[in-house]
């Protein structure tokens, strides 16, 4: 039963890191700013989420498992809060979206152009 | 002065539960911190305004089991879309915030920023402007489930109340 546990744990520990690297690799490949955010994004929730949960099959049933239960709680509450002042900062910044050619938006565009550099 | 009382119950529980340590000594900077906090927040004029029971109920679990499976489809979406972004196709949408409470109009601000694809650019009274990463993302947010979850959310604290 421990071994059972013990590996499911490690793969959500694994799975949760993998996320966190994907996160990190959009951030890097992903165009601008705003769809940046997305890929932090990924690290935010997924990758925490993961981790977290994957610690507290760790831990087993005690305080510590609470306690990364708070953890869990306060991240999944404030890492939006902290997106959203910066995608907030960054409007009132006047950091002009890419923004794909489709809609009522398309027509102010010239970034568009620049976009998709690591399509091949 | 009833929410003061609730408020430094779950203090004391919170701050109980994660100490662990039980000494003298910890319990009189235990109770010192929890009577700091209840201070602060009467002078905010923050209690019973800030944890309103409106949204404590059990469908506030049912809420975050529904908004993990949500994390979870969108996180696989936006992590498949780091490995072709020629597919990203950023743009802004506006939907309407059909919520009354200003705590639901937070949750569903905070749910839009939290699943990935999506990011809460701006909140007001009744629009809720976001920035999509691609087509998908923004017609899942347009197609307004999340709103409607948040609706059945506060309809239920209404008839508690």
């Amino acid at each position: 039963m421990a071994l059972i546990i013990d590996v499911i744990s490690w793969i959500l520990l694994l799975t949760g890191g993998v996320f966190g690297v994907i996160g990190a690799i959009g951030m890097l490949r992903f165009p601008d700013f705003y769809t940046r955010l997305h890929a932090s994004g990924i690290t935010d929730t997924l990758c925490a989420v993961l981790i977290v949960v994957g610690l507290m099959l760790q831990s087993g049933l005690s305080l510590l498992t609470l306690k990364l239960l708070l953890i869990l709680l306060f991240l999944l509450f404030t890492t939006p809060t902290a997106t959203h002042a910066l995608a907030r900062a960054a409007v009132l910044d006047n950091i002009e979206p890419v923004l794909a050619g489709n809609g009522e938006q398309g027509s102010e565009n010239p970034a568009q152009t620049g976009e998709p550099s690591s399509k091949s | 002065m009833r929410y003061v009382i609730s408020l430094s119950l779950l203090l004391v529980v919170l701050w109980l539960a994660i100490s662990g340590v039980y000494k003298p000594l910890l319990f009189v900077l235990g109770g010192a911190s929890v009577i700091l906090v209840v201070w602060l927040s009467v002078r905010m004029d923050v209690v019973g305004v800030e944890h309103n029971p409106v949204l404590f109920s059990w469908r506030l679990v049912v809420y975050w089991g529904w908004l993990m499976g949500q994390l979870i489809k969108s996180n696989l979406h936006v992590s498949r879309l780091v490995f072709q972004t020629g597919k990203v196709k950023p743009r802004l949408l506006s939907v309407p915030v059909p919520h009354e409470a200003a705590v639901s109009k937070v949750t569903y601000g905070n749910s839009v920023t939290l699943t990935p694809g999506t990011v809460t650019l701006k909140l007001t009274d009744h629009v809720l402007e976001a920035h999509a990463l691609d087509e998908e993302s923004a017609r899942e947010l347009e197609a307004g489930h999340m709103a409607r979850k948040i609706c059945w959310l506060e309809r239920q604290g209404e008839k508690e109340n």
